[in-house]
């Protein structure tokens, strides 16, 4: 470490306000400024890896953060993304994307968003930008909304993920809530949900999960997709997808996006946030993509300027790396041929582990319906337990899933099923 | 004449939350044009974001952002946009600040290459969501980088570090946490500074003001400006401090200047807020470069600290940075830390992987961290030449006026002094392009491009006045 030069050195050494270090520490430690800030609760999804960490038991499961984990309950780098890294390493440069992202990138997210030959791609009607995952898109969104539409609320699904009430209302966009669970039969409340969109003021924007909701793996069948299409355009509902799963919940992309190839077709300008941290396995990455459709490609021009006026003062333009291995796959016909292959091997494993559960649940006698278990769809199950069946799986059996009943299905293993089956059958089961 | 978003702002219910009031009528105020102490590069800004729109799609087939108008051109950012259009084979950049090779190329530093590699041949890497604060290691060794291994902050658990989106990220996340925690929120940062500031800390919910800090006369620092603005500023305000390499004006307070910079803040309680963008880049050293902050912390006063790794370690696109924020106690950090996190989930959830894990494996690796000083010192060496050389070459023409301030100026640019007039001239003339305040980037000089750059200035200084 080079030494100070000689002023500075003297002047550390006598500055007219200075005490010893510990003395000015303790006198800090009673006028800190931020003394007064108040510790702030846990996150409750992120909180539950942090707990299951710290557990030294052996038998441990974890079904509690969405991300994805193999038959041996070991994380995953797709082989297509690890080829795409070898490619960049040593060959490419990090220099600041455009405040909008990789153009690159976003072209091919759009096509798999929109469709491979869709019109309004041709049109340039999309606005685009590169985000932050999932939670960036949705974010730039909810501040878009806030600048340019002060008055509008968003509506938000019961339940969503948790992040989702934490986004708009950092944002400072009013919430409301939609009915969307139906609690006793552990799937759809299609009525409830059409009821709320037709009581809603016209013109109100509706947050919608394109394909695996998020906790509770209830998706609308086409046929209610469709209705709901309809519903919003009578009401002239704005419609904003989050599809954090496309590929993860069918193993088709194709038929992932399915709700907004509906909506399209109606002739809705939709919103739509893209995440590759489960489907392409980035999560830590960061790579999604927020689009909006527009009346025209002049209006999409200044939308997408509009977007970068949020992001620069935000980060100024987003990372690089993840969005090199999304359009190093989506553009290599091979490479994104394999990546179709694996993400459709993860859908698989989970539809199996689904099925698995259930019929282990089913062979230990349980008199309660699992039939939800199967039927519905992507990374998590929304089993119905409740909270203090679920402390009881944690305290007992050392499973660890967010206190909603959620289950990770990713999380769960040939070798932990029947485990876990047993444990939920035990604080299940009637008395 | 109010557009329809002050109006609807100002007819909305009084909010429960008093902190949402207060960022509404920021943003607001951000919004009007008619504010005396914005910069210009702001008043375009807003221009175009005022107009009157429908809230919903009120026809079929009409989109609910139909009048939304496009936004200006970024000011910086829209320079290299006019260079790339431009066909003169003459042509050169000195717009953005990325640095640049002799060649022009844009440069990848060896040791980074290195760590890549590292990354890539480790099978056991995985690239699973980190931390919502950001990678364990990079923070604890960034906040040794710029703090000091030895630093009684560090030693004593006083420090809250969090990854952030380089440098930008930094400053916004830690507006924000100011902007719900601290007292007092207005932030003061100096005239001129970086183009992208006031925006970042107006979103945070924080209120903007200026201190003198450049002199045009002298092309130095306004010594005398500074301290007065500084010391007529409420107590407990934030104050915004380049640490070293000054952007855009490459002037920096001598280390006297920063000691009595520094005894003035503490006596008026004012809240240092740091922004590191060049350490190590500026002098080539990377403790000279960080000598200001350590005079603050070594005063056991608290500070916001934002750091980049963009420059310095040419990690540009990968957005690799920390927050850092230096508590009177351990047990404030760790309140302060668990804040910061409610600030981040929202935002974008956890910090981005790949950059963060090579700088990581750049620091923790003592021959690499020295391989990275020596690849440090050579851009920061190059840039200097660079310096030395536009001196000599306007010397040589016998250029009007004086030109010390080439080499008395510091870090990747300087604030030629050339007014928008002259940097027009020189943009249509000759086929340089550089940002309208007439600051250039060294960095993007060459031997070979020296002189007609000192041809340009030369035309410009004589023909127009």
């Amino acid at each position: 470490m080079a030494a100070l030069s000689r002023a500075a050195s003297s002047a550390i050494r006598r500055p007219p306000l200075l005490l010893p270090s510990r003395l000015q520490a303790a006198r800090s430690m009673a006028s800190s400024l931020f003394g007064h800030v108040e510790p702030a609760p846990k996150d409750p999804i992120l909180g539950v890896t942090e707990a299951f960490l710290a557990d030294p038991s052996p038998d441990k499961v974890n079904v509690g953060v969405g991300a994805y984990r193999d038959d041996n309950g070991q994380p995953v780098v797709l082989d297509c993304v690890r080829e795409a890294e070898r490619r960049i390493a040593g060959n490419l440069n990090m220099e600041y994307l455009p405040m909008g992202g990789s153009i690159k990138m976003i072209e091919e997210s759009l096509k798999l968003a929109y469709g491979e030959d869709s019109e309004f791609v041709k049109d340039k009607r999309i606005a685009a930008v590169q985000a932050l995952s999932g939670t960036g898109a949705c974010r730039l969104f909810a501040d878009f909304q806030k600048r340019f539409l002060p008055d509008s609320q968003i509506y938000i699904p019961t339940p969503t993920w948790s992040n989702h009430h934490n986004i708009w209302r950092d944002a400072q966009v009013p919430q409301k809530t939609f009915t969307y669970y139906h609690p006793e039969s552990r799937g759809l409340d299609f009525a409830g949900l059409m009821n709320d969109i037709k009581n809603a003021p016209d013109g109100s924007f509706f947050l919608l999960h394109a394909c695996a909701h998020n906790p509770t793996g209830v998706d609308p069948t086409e046929e209610q997709w469709r209705e709901i299409s309809h519903q919003f355009k009578v009401k002239k509902h704005f419609p904003f997808f989050d599809m954090a799963y496309q590929g993860f919940a069918s193993g088709d992309p194709e038929r992932d996006a399915k709700a907004i190839r509906i909506f399209l077709e109606d002739g809705h300008q939709i919103g739509c946030a893209q995440s590759y941290a489960k489907n392409m396995g980035l999560y830590g990455q960061r790579a999604g993509c927020l689009s909006i459709l527009c009346e025209d490609e002049m209006q999409a021009v200044a939308v997408k300027s509009q977007l970068q006026q949020i992001a620069r003062p935000m980060y100024s333009n987003p990372p690089v790396h993840g969005a090199l291995v999304v359009s190093i796959i989506l553009n290599d016909p091979e490479l994104k041929s394999l990546w179709l292959k694996e993400v459709k091997g993860m859908a698989d494993r989970i539809i199996g582990m689904r099925k698995a559960l259930k019929e282990n649940l089913e062979k230990l006698g349980s008199p309660l319906s699992w039939e939800h278990i199967t039927n519905q769809i992507g990374m998590f199950c929304y089993s119905g337990m409740t909270p203090e069946q679920v402390d009881r799986l944690t305290n007992e059996y050392h499973i660890y899933m967010t206190r909603n009943g959620r289950i990770s299905m990713a999380g769960v293993t040939t070798g932990n099923v029947a485990y876990l089956a047993n444990a939920i059958h035990d604080v299940t089961k009637p008395n | 004449m109010a557009s329809a978003s002050v109006r609807a702002a100002q007819a909305q219910p009084q909010p429960k939350d008093p902190s949402a009031d207060r960022r509404l009528s920021t943003l607001v105020r951000h919004l009007l044009p008619s504010s005396p102490r914005r910069t210009s590069a702001e008043a375009a800004d807003t221009s175009a974001t005022l107009e009157s729109f429908p809230t919903m799609a009120s026809q079929q087939g009409s989109s609910v952002f139909a009048t939304l108008a496009q936004a200006p051109e970024d000011p910086i950012l829209g320079v290299t946009v006019a260079y790339n259009k431009d066909p003169s084979p003459v042509k050169v950049n000195l717009g953005v600040g990325a640095y640049r090779t002799e060649e022009g190329k844009p440069l990848v530093l060896n040791v980074v290459r290195r760590a890549e590699q590292m990354l890539i041949n480790n099978p056991s890497r995985v690239k699973e969501y980190l931390p919502i604060t950001g990678l364990a290691e990079f923070n604890k060794l960034s906040a040794k980088l710029i703090f000091g291994a030895d630093s009684p902050a560090i030693q004593e658990n006083r420090v809250a570090t969090v990854q952030c989106l380089s440098g930008t990220g930094s400053l916004r996340v830690g507006g924000e946490f100011l902007a719900r925690h601290y007292h007092e929120r207005t932030i003061y940062i100096p005239q001129p500074t970086w183009g992208n500031h006031p925006k970042v800390f107006t979103l945070s919910g924080l209120t903007v003001r200026s201190y003198r800090y450049y002199d045009p006369a002298t092309r130095g620092l306004d010594f005398k400006g500074l301290l007065e603005d500084l010391s007529s500023a409420p107590l407990a305000s934030i104050v915004l401090l380049h640490a070293c390499a000054h952007n855009p004006t490459g002037v920096d307070p001598t280390i006297d200047q920063w000691e009595q910079i520094r005894q003035l803040m503490r006596s008026k309680s004012l809240l240092p807020f740091f922004d590191s963008a060049y350490q190590g880049f500026a002098s080539g050293s990377l403790d000279k470069d960080a000598q200001s902050v350590r005079m603050f912390v070594a005063d056991g006063g608290e500070l916001l600290m934002a750091q980049s790794y963009a420059k310095n370690m040419g990690l540009y696109g990968e957005r690799v940075g920390a927050l850092s924020i230096v508590c009177g106690s351990a047990d404030v950090a760790v309140k302060v830390e668990s804040q910061l996190k409610l600030v981040i989930r929202p935002m974008y959830s956890n910090p981005p992987l790949h950059g963060a894990s090579i700088v990581a494996t750049i620091l923790k690796d003592s021959e690499m961290f020295n391989e990275w000083t020596l690849e440090l010192k050579a851009m920061a060496d190059r840039i200097i030449s660079m310096r030395q050389q536009l001196f000599d070459a306007l010397k040589s023409r016998g250029t009007p006026g004086d030109w010390s301030h080439i080499i008395k100026q510091i870090g990747m640019f300087t604030f030629t002094g050339l007014n928008s007039e002259q940097v027009a001239f020189m943009r249509q003339e000759y086929h340089i392009y550089m940002t309208s305040d007439g600051r250039i980037s060294m960095a993007g000089l060459s031997m070979r491009t020296v002189p007609h750059l000192a041809d340009a200035i030369h035309a410009a200084v004589t023909q127009l006045k």
